[in-house]
């Protein structure tokens, strides 16, 4: 037969199902997934948070038992076959377990063993390794003083220590800074290449998405998609376009948009307004906007998450931004406080948050070395790094959680870590992983904010009222706030943090982890918040958060590398062969010039 | 077979680097076997000394004055002189005494008349084992008084019987001596299940065992890997507090060290199988600790009849007793130290000692899998 | 302020009640050490087996171990013929005693000899062995005294009458169960407080914590409050168990018991409050307290005399505040103590809280950024 001559495909998936939880409350993980990758690709397995994604990877590891479905590894049953298919594939959980008291040598070396990798072999193997990860240098270091990046490295690098088949990587790249992810996938390209080995890698980027040669589409469970990444880019196509207007700043510019009909998507970039349109619909028509306004509407090439928003919009298996009612700022339910048409801070106003050589060290280790910044009412600043760059040290001297070295620093001219109590009154804080009390209820959550923010009766049942309505968080408000999802603990959070409706907002990581619809509703509420008069500080390590910002300081190794608007920012990489580089071509490019000084 | 020896070396290694490096494993197995070693050793000791005595003497004469110094003659008590019944009363109340010996101003005349003088004893019942020790120190000094008056006075024998009692094994009755070897078997159980079933836990929780488990090394050596090194722990536990035993306790050693260490090597079996099976329950430490601690820790201490007698316990508790393994190796320590090799005590606990060995690591065997639900 | 301290509270107590673990840590521990120590942790003796050699067989000698076996303490579990049965016996630990009556018994009774009688008993453990001679002791002298009544012999010049107050029937119960009030209210506060800001730590919501306006005197008190009530709660539940169930009477003030649980309850408060500002993860919190936990309770006083540990630890346990709260809970249940019996232990106690409480303050402080 004429499919004889095809090459096998490495991975087969047949109508794979999985469920989690009890008889009684079934959660389903996957629902009737079918795929296949050829061999010596790299397919990308994408989708939101919880799609379904690790539950898949971790099947075809074997490590889950099949509930339904068939699974082929290279040619073999995995179900029937556990082993023979484990001994020909490599597997990378999303937290590599590494041994943090052992060496990266002593690490590499247990792998080697445990694969049977001859000691002859090894050698040969263990310094090609070595040299390829540029992990070298720190052989003797023990791993868990290795940066998330490095840790990322030396993972892989145990994973490939007996080269597989068949490589499974589950987001190798979360929490890793954007040189060390240029340099992983520089890795994971250069072993497709020379071993022709297949990889299935899951990522929560989609930039990365559009690396690989295939991409599966994972939503709720089921496979939406799966497309090579330019065409599924290109479904788009026509419909991505650049808007500024005059007249109308680009927060107010982008709110509106996102309000028109036919716009699926409108995020700001720099100091212009993406916008996706639904099919069949025109690019917005200025009159319909406000009256007198002028619109420039230039056509931009489609890119993969235009594409990504737009299906999932579409799909209508869309859970979270469809069911909430257009933000308005905190200022509403509380009336006069709102300064909505406020122009963002004039000059001379005394800035609101500031931070003078500001010094923090931790013995030896110099965390924050002498950083200055001044953040204006009505702002949203971004403090943008790598972990490990300094940006929470920071974060958290500002809040008055940590006691600065030297220095000074304000908050509406305050210093936290001295002033009276009441003094945080002024501030609203949402910690990185949404920290709430997760036994918890929603409503015992919010309750317990609002007296915690010293709210007296009537004005107490007045906000937990507007947290619920607003965030949507009504039907779920006798929920434990520990099993929500994650989006809806993100709400929460902010929920908590705009209680008592702060003047200023320090936000960490803020949307690390959601998917991209979570990600646009909450900016949208940022967005009006900063409008409204409320100044926001905010550290991200995520490129595109950082295009929301009014100004960023980019950190790294505990200094102010550049600051900026992200325009200007993205300015200084401009080049001929370059000329629309994004923030992540700014950033390494920063990273880059500031570490030339060490080299020479 | 070579491969598997191969993976086999390479994880022992691993767990020998971690434990090493690990200050806590170090910890558990060595400091805080010692420190509870030193905490029992001195602050349990069942046996009253220097007990603090009232004695009441409302009309002193020779003959009360011959039974104060026969108190006084004994290691196990103080006196203290009260010439009213009510100032010795406050100084019981105010627990400065634990006992009244109480001399009627008539006292001397019964005797002397018609005998059977009533001496009066009022000891505190409280604590009801001191209670029990000190009426019968009492009695004892009592019945040797009786006694020496009858061979003074070449009268027959105050008592028509002669008692001679022989305590064998540990005729100093030292509490110690027998609560120092019980002491080895807690710090076991802390070593082999406590510290097995938190390490294996910190794998999952690291997620350092998932990555193990899709590579070449199956779930046999994972396995045999962390019984290995555990043991030698548990016997280097085992092999500290002997000697901290012997040499700062004095506490004898009759048995052979052989058979101690192939007892010891049972149990330890025991007890690594009962942490390997609570850590394949428990996926985090604080679960595995919780649970390590209540079926382990505590049933070793209050039901292996190391301090309290089995015998006398309820049967429903009595029935329990025999599924904690501490309760064998107790047994079988108690024997070795202040007996000897008998046989007819440590065949049959070692045998348990197996058959729960055998149970434990089977269970654990058959549980472990090489995935994650 | 005290809105929001109340608020702190609500949700402190519902943090612990909502999850599992800490449920767990407040429920299953202290039941089990209830019936444990309560039933299994008892040093009176039943049922001790013991084998008679009786190589006289005559009616007094029949009497005499008729004596033995009417008591409950002993049952007889084997009947020596030959006395090199004896050894085997008590090495094996089939039996704890032989009692061996000479072939003279019945001859030296009559002729008003001291007759012979041997008490062989396993020193193994030595108190259980001690015990056992003690009530050996008592029936044989009992028997001593009747025959003596019986056959006109001159009584003995004086007898012992010994009352044990407070606990007549010497009843180990009376003695254990008070104790577990001290000891079971300590181990659940001490869990409840000394994990409370490890686990806000962990969870992140420390420091959500730390940005709203509370005072960190107002976050003590949040922590420190709720440590009360469960242990009140908690004191309560076994005071009730040990008086209804358990049938310990209770003879003195419950003023003076519940004083005295108030400051060793804040003693516990302010210590595992010094805890939890030094640990950074639960399980170090778990290790710190159980580290506090067992020395407290080896050198209370709760199972073992104080009286009997050397000179150095004796004046050590002063600053334990399970010592001095054994000495109030004991004292208002057997004794019948009042209020002014423990002032000293009060001070101490209060002394204890005061200290570890401002300790906690000021290591808070300290540790909170």
């Amino acid at each position: 037969m004429a499919a004889a001559a095809e090459p096998r495909p490495a991975l087969r998936l047949e109508n794979v199902s999985h469920q989690f939880g009890s008889h009684a409350h079934p959660e389903t993980a996957l629902a009737g997934v079918s795929a296949s990758a050829a061999a010596g690709t790299v397919t990308g397995l994408i989708g939101p948070d919880g799609a379904g994604k690790t539950t898949l990877l971790r099947l075809v590891a074997g490590l889950l038992r099949l509930q339904s479905g068939r699974i082929e590894v290279l040619g073999e049953d995995v179900a029937g076959n556990p082993d023979g298919a484990r001994a020909r594939l490599g597997y990378m959980p999303q937290r590599f377990g590494l041994y943090e008291d052992l060496t990266v040598r002593e690490n590499l070396e247990l792998y080697a063993k445990v694969q049977n990798v001859p000691p002859q072999a090894w050698t040969a193997r263990g310094s090609e390794l070595m040299h390829m990860t540029g992990l070298a240098p720190f052989l003797g270091r023990l791993s868990g003083r290795l940066s998330g990046g490095m840790k990322q490295k030396l993972g892989l690098a145990c994973t490939l220590v007996r080269i597989p088949e068949l490589l499974l990587l589950d987001e190798p790249t979360v929490g890793v800074d954007p040189v060390s992810r240029r340099e992983l996938w520089a890795i994971i390209d250069h072993l497709v290449r020379t071993e022709g080995l297949t990889v299935l890698v899951s990522t929560s980027y989609l930039d990365e998405a559009e690396r690989c040669e295939r991409v599966l589409l994972l939503h709720e469970g089921r496979l939406v998609s799966a497309t090579d990444p330019s065409e599924f880019a290109a479904q788009t196509s026509g419909r991505s376009f650049q808007v500024s207007a005059e007249g109308m700043g680009k927060r107010r510019l982008q709110a509106e948009l996102a309000q028109t009909p036919g716009v699926l998507d409108a995020t700001i970039q720099g100091s212009f307004v993406r916008i996706v349109t639904a099919v069949g619909a025109p690019p917005p028509s200025a009159s319909a906007l406000a009256p007198g306004l002028t619109l420039n509407i230039t056509q931009v090439p489609p890119r993969f998450e235009d594409s990504f928003v737009a299906l999932l919009k579409t799909d209508g298996a869309v859970s979270l931004a469809a069911q909430t009612p257009a933000p308005s700022a905190s200022g509403d339910a509380a009336g006069p406080t709102a300064h909505r048409t406020a122009p963002p801070a004039a000059a001379e106003e005394e800035p609101v948050i500031l931070a003078a050589q500001l010094t923090r060290r931790f013995g030896d280790f110099l965390a924050v070395d002498a950083i200055s910044f001044a953040v204006r009412r009505g702002e949203i600043f971004g403090l943008l790094g790598a972990n490990g760059a300094g940006k929470s040290t920071t974060f958290r001297m500002l809040c008055g959680l940590l006691p600065a070295t030297s220095g000074t620093l304000r908050v509406a001219g305050y210093d936290l870590r001295r002033a009276a109590a009441s003094a945080r009154a002024r501030i609203g804080y949402m910690a990185q992983k949404f920290s709430l009390y997760g036994d918890l209820s929603v409503l015992e959550n919010l309750r317990f904010f609002a007296s915690a923010y010293r709210l007296r009766d009537p004005q107490r049942r007045a906000r937990i009222d507007w947290a619920l309505e607003e965030f949507a968080l009504g039907a779920h408000a006798a929920a434990v706030s520990r099993e929500l999802p994650l989006g809806y603990k993100q709400r929460l959070a902010l929920a908590c943090a705009l209680m008592h409706e702060p003047q200023i907002l320090f936000l960490d990581e803020p949307t690390s982890g959601v998917d991209p619809l979570a990600r646009r509703e909450f900016w949208r509420r940022i967005n009006a918040l900063a409008e409204s008069g409320v100044t926001v500080l905010v550290t991200t390590h995520f490129m595109e958060e950082a295009e929301y910002c009014d100004r960023l300081a980019v950190l790294a190794q505990g200094k102010v590398l550049a600051s900026g608007d992200p325009d200007s920012l993205k300015a200084r990489v401009r080049t001929a062969d370059h000329p629309q580089p994004t923030m992540e071509d700014a950033f390494i490019a920063l990273l880059e010039a500031a570490a030339q000084p060490h080299a020479a | 077979m070579n491969e598997s020896l191969e993976r086999l070396t390479g994880l022992l290694r691993k767990e020998a680097l971690q434990i090493l490096r690990d200050p806590s494993a170090l910890a558990i197995a060595f400091v805080l076997p010692a420190m509870l070693l030193i905490i029992f050793g001195y602050g349990v000791t069942l046996d009253p000394h220097r007990v603090a005595l009232a004695v009441v003497v409302e009309q002193p004469d020779a003959v009360t004055h011959s039974f104060v110094a026969q108190l006084r003659g004994t290691p196990y008590f103080t006196t203290e002189s009260f010439s009213t019944i009510q100032s010795a009363d406050r100084a019981f109340d105010a627990d400065r005494v634990s006992a009244i010996v109480w001399f009627r101003s008539d006292f001397t005349r019964r005797l002397a008349s018609r005998g059977a003088a009533p001496l009066g004893i009022i000891v505190n019942g409280v604590d009801a084992n001191t209670a029990r020790l000190i009426e019968g120190y009492l009695q004892q000094t009592w019945a040797n008084w009786l006694a020496m008056r009858s061979r003074e006075r070449g009268l027959p024998a105050g008592l028509p019987i002669d008692l001679e009692p022989r305590i064998r094994f540990n005729p100093a009755v030292r509490s110690r001596d027998y609560l120092v070897p019980g002491l080895i078997a807690i710090v076991m159980t802390l070593t082999g299940a406590l510290l097995t079933a938190l390490v294996i836990a910190r794998e999952w929780e690291r997620g350092t065992l998932e990555a193990l488990m899709v590579t070449r090394a199956t779930i046999r050596e994972i396995l045999l890997a962390k019984l290995v090194p555990y043991f030698l722990l548990g016997m280097g536990g085992m092999v500290a507090t002997l000697v901290l035993a012997v040499w700062l306790f004095g506490v004898p050693f009759h048995g052979s060290l052989l058979v101690l260490t192939g007892v010891s090597a049972l149990f330890l079996l025991a007890a690594l199988g009962m942490g390997l099976l609570i850590s394949s329950v428990a996926r985090n430490q604080f679960v595995a600790g919780q649970i390590a601690i209540i079926v382990t820790f505590l049933p070793a201490f209050i039901l292996s009849g190391f301090v309290f007698d089995i015998g006398s316990m309820p049967w429903p508790i009595r029935l329990l007793t025999h599924v904690v393994a501490a309760r064998y190796f107790v047994a079988t320590l108690q024997s070795l130290f202040l007996a000897g090799d008998i046989w007819s005590v440590i065949l049959p606990n070692a045998l348990a000692l197996a058959v729960m060995a055998f149970v434990f690591l089977g269970a654990a065997r058959l549980r472990a899998r090489k995935r994650l639900d | 302020m005290w809105q929001a301290v109340l608020a702190l509270i609500v949700k402190e107590l519902l943090a612990v009640l909502k999850d599992p673990r800490s449920r767990m840590v407040l429920i299953v521990p202290p039941l089990i050490q209830l019936i444990v120590f309560g039933y299994a942790a008892t040093f009176d003796l039943n049922r001790v087996p013991i084998a008679v050699y009786n190589q006289d067989h005559s009616q007094p000698s029949r009497d005499l171990v008729a004596r033995f076996l009417g008591s409950r303490v002993f049952t007889q579990t084997a009947v020596i013929r030959t006395a090199r049965q004896i050894t085997p016996l008590l090495d094996a630990r089939k039996v704890d005693l032989v009692v061996s009556i000479d072939p003279r018994f019945t001859r030296d009774l009559l002729t008003h000899r001291p007759a012979p009688v041997q008490l062989i008993v396993d020193g193994r453990d030595s108190n259980t062995a001690l015990i056992i001679l003690g009530y050996a002791n008592s029936i044989i002298t009992q028997f001593g005294l009747n025959w003596m009544r019986g056959h006109g012999a001159p009584a003995p010049p004086a007898l012992l009458d010994i009352r044990a107050r407070y606990n007549p029937t010497l009843n180990s119960q009376w003695f254990i169960v008070p104790g577990i009030i001290a000891v079971l209210t300590q181990v659940v506060t001490l869990l409840v407080v000394g994990l409370s800001v490890a686990r806000e730590r962990e969870a992140g919501t420390f420091d959500q914590l730390l940005v709203t306006p509370f005072t960190q005197g107002e976050i003590l008190l949040g922590k420190g409050l709720p440590g009360l009530l469960i242990g009140g709660v908690e004191a309560s539940v076994i005071i009730l168990a040990a008086v209804f169930w358990f049938d310990v009477p209770l003879r003195g003030s419950l003023l003076a018991l519940y004083l005295g649980l108030f400051l060793f309850v804040a003693a516990v408060i302010g210590i595992g409050l010094m805890i939890s500002s030094l640990a950074v993860t639960q399980q170090q919190a778990l290790l710190g307290a159980f580290l506090f936990m067992v020395p407290s309770i080896v050198l209370s006083g709760f199972a073992t005399p104080i009286a009997n540990m050397p000179p150095v630890i004796q004046e050590l346990t002063w600053l334990n505040p399970m010592r001095h709260i054994l000495i109030i809970v004991r004292g208002t249940f057997l004794e019948g103590s009042g209020v002014h019996a423990f002032v000293p232990e009060y001070l101490a106690l209060a002394a204890t809280a005061a200290l570890s409480l401002l300790a906690a303050g000021w290591l808070f402080r300290k540790r909170a950024y």
